[in-house]
């Protein structure tokens, strides 16, 4: 149980009067990827959201209950340094259109003014690029614009700028969604390596993916957390009659 | 059947006729504009006329330096007060659209553009002028930076609102503070938009004569002191074409072609600069 980087218990969280997230409790592990998923509307993103405290941002939204990252709570913490911790790769490919690619690698130590030696920052460009399986790609273009590549090229700078910060967690907001589906399986391939240094949590509305690359699954309905378990359980032998029908699916 | 398709095509095409001529109609009043200026202004350009005060009148020659110099220095006030405090408040007002202070700061926003820029003159004099015992250059200044700001508030908060919210969700997401979102992210990526609004409020205030009357005042000779009375081309323009002597009325026309050649390059290096630093997101 100490090993748990990221625990929710009793989680709560509100848009407005919306309860969107019910009383979650969830441990997740030390370098698992841990998939999210469940129909539209239950939840999933919301908590996802929240474990970087980007949840806030919206007016009108709160929470409740303990989130923590190890045994820090993330709702004492200042926000800004949950979000060092705590990187995160959106559901549409959003590199810095005025950056480079060399600069979007970089942002979260340009953008915020911490100062770094040129060799320093060369060495972080390339070991996140090769992490994030793009630097053989576009180690001749690195000065061009990030908006020049592909949607598929774009998402993995995006996977490269929040490895570059060297984050405990990597959150995956539906990361696949807009993607063709080469994109989509080298994307899934990157998964695999990328746990052995991360934790990654991963919300995704495609079952087949989440069977794929998870270790362990959770699945969200109306807000509330239904089950979370091994994915390889989940998906053969559900506890919960919900989970199994949305599996076999008889709703979406 | 068939005589009531004619019919309808025929209606369609006297349609499309109207419109494109009603189109090319709009035009027409630049393109006299410009041929009048040209012909009546271009001669008396050169560099005499660049660098010398008007001469008095009776002798030849003679120039608008004055007006010239006046009008820079003028317009960099306005510039320097009205551009930080319109590129701020816009930033607020794409930032907040659904705050009361957004709602009632962009009505008021949107009366200030409409105001009659004689009125912003005679408010300023009551403000300014008469506080401080004498016409000035500052004065004409606060005058037209209070014509610039709508502009440059509204084109500002336009610009910024297409920026996608992913675009600042990225930047927070990598814990990156709020100002330097605003600082590093949303303004390089809406700079074109931004820089292209107000180089247009420039255009814009540059040939305003209203609120100058009674602020900057004008002054036949060249002076640099911002807390003295300014000439400037719009008032030189003024005062010389009302004159009854045929030498300053060549003056006039001079300075009007300046102006008009200044507003013309102005607009033009907009419309690239937009097409070359536009940002593809």
């Amino acid at each position: 149980m100490e090993h748990s980087v990221v625990s929710a218990t009793k989680f709560n969280a509100w848009f407005g009067d919306n309860h969107a997230v019910k009383n979650v409790s969830i441990k997740i592990e030390k370098n698992q990827v841990v998939a999210v998923m469940g129909p539209s509307g239950c939840g999933k993103t919301t908590f996802l959201r929240c474990i970087n405290r980007m949840h806030e941002l919206i007016p009108g939204t709160k929470t409740e209950g303990s989130l923590k990252l190890y045994d820090d709570e993330i709702y004492s913490m200042n926000p800004i340094y949950v979000r060092y911790k705590i990187g995160m790769v959106f559901q549409r490919p959003n590199p810095f259109p005025n950056l480079s690619i060399y600069d979007n690698v970089v942002a979260g130590y340009k953008l915020n003014g911490l100062k770094m030696s040129k060799a320093d920052m060369d060495v972080i460009v390339e070991k996140s690029l090769t992490s994030a399986a793009l630097w053989n790609e576009v180690k001749d273009s690195l000065h061009k614009k990030g908006t020049f590549l592909s949607g598929g090229q774009q998402q993995r700078l995006c996977i490269a700028r929040a490895i570059a910060m060297e984050p405990e967690v990597i959150l995956f907001d539906e990361p696949t969604s807009a993607l063709d589906p080469i994109s989509t399986s080298s994307i899934e391939t990157l998964f695999h390596e990328l746990k052995t240094n991360y934790t990654l949590i991963i919300v995704t509305h495609n079952m087949q993916q989440a069977a794929r690359v998870s270790d362990k699954t959770a699945f969200f309905y109306l807000g509330e957390l239904v089950e979370f378990d091994n994915t390889k359980k989940m998906f053969t032998a559900p506890k919960d009659a919900r989970t199994q029908n949305y599996i076999t699916g008889r709703f979406s | 059947m068939d005589a009531r398709i004619r019919i309808r095509n025929i209606k369609s095409i006297v349609f499309k006729s109207v419109i494109m001529f009603l189109a090319f109609l709009v035009t027409i009043p630049l393109i006299v504009i410009l041929i009048y200026i040209i012909k009546q202004g271009v001669m008396q350009v050169n560099w005499h006329f660049l660098t010398n005060v008007p001469a008095p009148v009776g002798e030849t020659g003679g120039g608008i330096s004055n007006a010239l110099v006046g009008s820079i220095i003028i317009v960099a006030l306005s510039s320097v007060i009205a551009i930080p405090i319109g590129m701020l408040a816009g930033i607020y007002l794409s930032e907040n659209p659904g705050t009361k202070l957004a709602h009632y700061s962009g009505l008021c926003v949107d009366i200030l553009q409409g105001v009659p820029s004689i009125v912003v003159g005679i408010v300023v004099y009551f403000w300014v002028v008469k506080p401080l015992g004498t016409f000035s250059a500052i004065s004409g200044s606060i005058a037209l930076a209070m014509m610039m700001m709508p502009i440059v508030i509204r084109s500002t908060e336009q610009t910024l609102k297409l920026l996608p919210d992913t675009l600042k969700e990225a930047a927070l997401s990598l814990g990156v503070p709020y100002h330097r979102v605003i600082l590093k992210v949303i303004i390089p990526c809406g700079f074109s938009g931004i820089l292209s609004g107000i180089m247009l409020s420039i255009a814009r205030i540059v040939g305003e004569t209203a609120p100058l009357l009674f602020t900057a005042f004008g002054n036949p000779y060249l002076s640099t002191a911002i807390t003295k009375p300014m000439q400037s081309l719009p008032l030189l323009i003024f005062n010389y074409a009302t004159s009854p002597y045929d030498d300053w009325h060549n003056l006039a026309w001079g300075a009007s072609f300046i102006l008009l050649m200044f507003v013309l390059i102005l607009n033009i290096s907009t419309k690239l600069i937009t097409r070359k630093w536009n940002i593809q997101l």
